[in-house]
């Protein structure tokens, strides 16, 4: 009832949204009570909603199984009336259930765009622990015990959709670029944050007064490493809505994924040995070796799986529909092989992502990659909500112990922290940088390093016996996280704007810059070559040559494998403008970002007009185009008209207004012209291979119009083609030429048409601008050179 | 000129010279056949161009023009000086500015080899052509089409509005610079000197 009415999507004032999401509570409310009661129950003949009927008819058929085996076997059981309808909700209890939270998810993200302020000011991650908060405090009301996050299903669940988006469109440039400074912040910062907050904690434990001596310096370090690793699911959550530049989001948000291997080696440790009460020198040898050993292996497993999945999608070219789930499976794989061995799943996962990505985007279709892309998204965005409405659930449904004390402390601490860390470690870095970092970098980063699900979950898998203060641990751990979710989440954009943080550039990267990027990139290598220097231009450039030579060509099938980054690049650019041009309607709007008139023509350089080349034809050909064309010149009138309605394709780089002057003028300006130009129409036109005239074939009259050799007072008509293996390169026909330009106007190869200056009069020649303005109009990819030369101009 | 040209270390004078001393075979100045001598760069696509640059007059900042057949070590210096490390975050904008034309001006050079002051497309098609030469017979036809679409673009941004009937020259280096506003050229085109003294490993 009340989830179809939601369904349909209103657009309504906000009291109608409240009211719906109350009714979306309610109903909520109702089924999950229904869930949990309806053992005791039995069988409630009352469907109590959309869901349910459908359970319904399932439970139906059950029953109606039930009863037939059960009549196989005789026992004393009375004959009941044959059920009709029943209720069976056992069976289908678990996905029903996971199901309906994942629709309380979306519904709830769908809401929060609805109201049109809420999501400017608040971030959505606030907005859904709000929500989470909500829903479990009204199951609690009722009377039920609401579900806490289970880390099992978190860590295998919820979190490798983030992770795999994440590492998959990873940028890699800006990416190794930053690396040492990812991963000093990473795992220096991580170790610091971890053993100062411990430290200190400890310390402030000991201090009578506060009933916390329980607590030993074990506990608290564990504790501390929990608490420091900033979360990549809250950053990515806060970070998305603000776009800040580049460096900032890449250094935040490597920093929340690199840490996880220096998170897992540390709690592991420590959990350990907090039982036992201490940790020898050999134990800290170790547990460096096992850093060193999780991080590695976890990249290693995970790149592993990525060539995998590279060499597969090189053979799916058959089967394009499976192509995504390669990609899915291939890295949720690396992620439980390498969970198996306590290895960093995480890093697994970038890993696999960032190593297949290049190869498999070579090899899958274009819709696959369009799949991938949304599977992912959609995936990720669902996880996330979940994530955090759980989060909020599980804060009214867990034991909370809280103490004043170790909560305040905890929270100062942390942002002390994590300020001096950073202030500290930029420190060092700058001196290894060449863009350093500013002091309001420094502070986005610190400021950035936010708290979430990840802390919580390991808090949850702490086992009670071991550790006798883990209720107020995960007190401490929530109340670190709501803050830095709330309070920093929420201040973060408004501070962004006021230190006036510089935003991620929204322009497209051109193919110039891409040119000269890559330009760039060789002429440094060569410079360091020259002053015999291996620096790391050098070893990108061999890395770059190696993967060229042996990689592509084991993972990337056919021809592709060979086809250069920047050829690549520009066949994604004209696609893209070939989308937008057919996306906007065959050429009103200009696709490129700067309107102007400029159209190839104008670009290339004029030859003299001794290199035109111009078709010889024999004399009886000639004849016979004459008669032809004298035959249709009646026709012509409507010929043209048509050829111009039919055949008109706008060059994407041309101005809308050009197109709208040609709708305005066409039919009075060919009208006029027509009587003025007979002297065009008795002559040969245009070339055979014309584009124009190809199209003119094609659209209206099978009779072509063919060039004549050339002679000054007759015109002729200018064909400018294109290179015609270029795939999807624009043409421009300049059918008109001012005869003075007579001297020096001419294209490679073209056709020439040249209005006989001396026959037209000054009133003409601002029609002839019309003209040229409108046939300039007039393109389509070239045609291929040879081709057209082989066709009979006479079909 | 400006207080912040660092001038290039004592020490990395002294390896740059060590290495022009192997380069030439001791000899007092460097000719173009002494750099087909770097292995290293033999698969450089553009290496014709970064040689020729060591031997163009434009970049020895004293005004000249023309190329020369070999270059003294000051020269060779004053070339490697386009691409030592700034601490730009210290630099005021017109600094800045003044850096970014320095070094694009070396790259235009590099671009402009009949030194006319433009880039024609003839000229680009080249470039193009140089960086995708060892992509085959693949890489030529589609190197006129990218340059083409480069040099419409530039002519796009830079002029916008064109009759029918003009030409483009070229690209002048304020379109240049306009054009390629968006890659920071300030912090990518250098070289770190800091740890050089590899001269012995490279041949």
């Amino acid at each position: 009832m009340a989830l179809g009415r939601l369904a349909l999507g209103t657009v309504g004032a906000s009291r109608r949204v409240s009211l719906q999401r109350g009714l979306l509570f309610l109903c909520a409310l109702v089924l999950l009570l229904l869930s949990e009661a309806v053992e005791p129950l039995g069988a409630s003949g009352s469907p109590g909603g959309a869901g349910d009927s459908s359970g319904g008819s399932h439970g139906l058929q059950k029953g109606c199984e039930a009863d037939v085996t059960k009549s196989k076997h005789p026992t004393n059981r009375t004959k009941k009336p044959f059920p009709v309808l029943s209720f069976d909700y056992e069976h289908v209890k678990t996905p029903f259930e996971i199901s309906l939270w994942v629709l309380l998810a979306s519904l709830m993200k769908l809401g929060f765009h609805l109201i049109p302020r809420l999501s400017s000011i608040v971030p959505e991650s606030c907005l859904l622990i709000v929500v989470g908060l909500l829903v479990g405090g009204l199951i609690k009301v009722v009377g039920e015990t609401p579900p806490v996050l289970d880390s099992q299903v978190f860590f295998l669940f919820l979190l490798p959709p983030i992770i795999l988006d994440a590492g998959y469109f990873l940028p890699i440039r800006p990416f190794s670029e930053n690396l040492g400074t990812i991963l000093m912040f990473a795992v220096v910062g991580t170790l610091w944050n971890s053993f100062f907050m411990g430290g200190l904690l400890y310390g402030v434990c000991q201090i009578k007064g506060t009933d916390l001596n329980t607590v030993n310096l074990l506990a608290c370090l564990l504790f501390g490493s929990i608490i420091s690793a900033v979360d990549p699911v809250a950053v990515l959550a806060v970070f998305e809505e603000i776009h800040i530049n580049e460096l900032l989001h890449i250094l935040v948000f490597g920093e929340s994924l690199l840490n996880d291997a220096v998170t897992v080696v540390l709690y592991h440790l420590f959990e350990e040995y907090a039982g036992v009460g201490s940790v020898s020198i050999l134990d800290v040898f170790l547990g460096v070796v096992c850093f060193l050993v999780v991080a590695l292996g976890g990249v290693l497993v995970g790149a592993f799986y990525g060539i995998l999945a590279a060499f597969t999608s090189r053979f799916t070219s058959h089967t394009r529909v499976i192509e995504p789930l390669f990609v899915f499976v291939y890295s949720y794989m690396a992620y439980l092989s390498a969970e198996v061995f306590h290895l960093s799943g995480i890093m697994a996962l970038i890993a696999c992502g960032a190593v297949m990505r290049p190869y498999v985007e070579a090899n899958i279709s274009h819709k696959s990659h369009t799949t991938i892309k949304y599977f992912l998204k959609m995936w990720s965005s669902v996880s996330e909500t979940l994530i955090f409405i759980f989060l909020g659930v599980s804060t009214v449904a867990g034991n909370h112990s809280w103490n004043w004390t170790f909560v305040t402390v905890t929270i100062i601490l942390c942002l002390v922290s994590r300020v001096l860390g950073v202030v500290g470690l930029t420190y060092v870095i700058n001196k290894f940088r060449i863009v350093k970092l500013t002091t309001k970098d420094q502070f986005i980063v610190a400021y950035g390093g936010l708290r979430g699900a990840i802390a919580f979950s390991l808090g949850y898998l702490l086992d009670k016996s071991h550790f006798p203060m883990r209720d107020m641990f995960l007190t401490a751990i929530i109340t670190v996280i709501f803050f830095t979710v709330f309070v920093q989440g929420m201040t973060i954009r408004p501070l962004v704007d006021l230190l006036a943080v510089k935003k991620k550039q929204e322009t497209k990267r051109s193919i110039n810059e891409e040119i000269h990027t890559q330009f760039l990139d060789h002429l440094l290598t060569g410079i360091e070559d020259i002053c015999g220097h291996y620096g790391h231009h050098h070893w990108k450039d061999k890395l770059n040559r190696f993967n060229k030579k042996y990689v592509k060509k084991c993972l990337i099938a056919g021809e592709r494998s060979k086809e250069p980054q920047l050829i690549a690049f520009y066949h994604k650019m004209e696609m893209k403008q070939a989308i937008e041009l057919v996306e906007s309607g065959g050429g009103v709007k200009l696709p490129s970002a700067v309107p102007s008139t400029v159209s190839m023509q104008n670009i290339q350089p004029k030859k003299p007009p001794s290199d035109r080349a111009i078709p010889q034809i024999s004399k009886g050909r000639e004849e016979e185009i004459r008669k032809i064309l004298r035959n249709n010149l009646q026709k012509t009138r409507q010929r043209l008209r048509s050829y111009n309605r039919h055949t008109l394709v706008a060059d994407p780089y041309e101005d809308g207004w050009n197109d709208l002057l040609f709708k305005r003028q066409k039919l009075m300006e060919i009208e006029k012209k027509m009587s003025k130009m007979s002297n065009y129409l008795t002559v040969p036109a245009a070339a055979p291979d014309s584009p124009t005239l190809s199209r003119a074939r094609l659209a209206s009259d099978p009779q072509a119009y063919s060039s004549k050799p050339t002679s000054d007072d007759l015109p002729t008509i200018k064909v400018d083609l294109a290179s015609p293996q270029s795939p999807d390169s624009v043409n421009l026909v300049n059918e008109f030429q001012k005869a003075a330009t007579q001297n020096d106007p001419d294209d490679d190869g073209g056709l020439v048409m040249k209005v006989p200056f001396a026959d037209k009069d000054q009133g003409e020649q601002d029609n002839k601008k019309e003209q040229q303005r409108l046939m300039r109009c007039l393109s389509d990819p070239g045609p291929g050179g040879d081709e057209e030369e082989d066709e009979p101009f006479l079909p | 000129m400006t207080g912040w040209r660092r001038p290039v270390s004592l020490e990395q004078i002294s390896i740059l010279h060590k290495r022009f001393m192997q380069l030439s075979h001791n000899e007092d100045s460097l000719r173009r056949e002494d750099f087909k001598t770097i292995s290293d760069l033999a698969s450089n696509p553009i290496r014709f161009q970064i040689i020729e640059a060591f031997f163009d007059k434009r970049n020895f900042r004293q005004n000249g023009e023309g190329s020369v057949e070999e270059i003294s070590f000051e020269q060779f210096l004053t070339v490697m000086s386009h691409f030592r490390p700034v601490p730009v975050h210290t630099m005021t904008e017109e600094q800045r500015e003044s850096l970014r034309r320095e070094k694009l001006r070396f790259l235009f050079n590099m671009h402009d080899t009949d030194n006319d002051g433009t880039i024609t497309l003839e000229e680009y098609r080249r470039v193009v052509e140089e960086l995708l030469s060892r992509s085959g017979a693949l890489g030529k036809e589609t190197a006129k089409g990218i340059a083409d679409a480069a040099m419409l673009e530039v002519a796009s941004v830079s002029v916008g509005h064109m009759e029918p009937d003009e030409f483009y020259e070229g690209i002048t280096f304020d379109h240049f610079l306009k054009i390629l506003n968006g890659i920071e050229i300030e912090t990518r085109m250098h070289i770190r000197f800091l740890n050089m003294d590899t001269t012995n490993l490279c041949k």
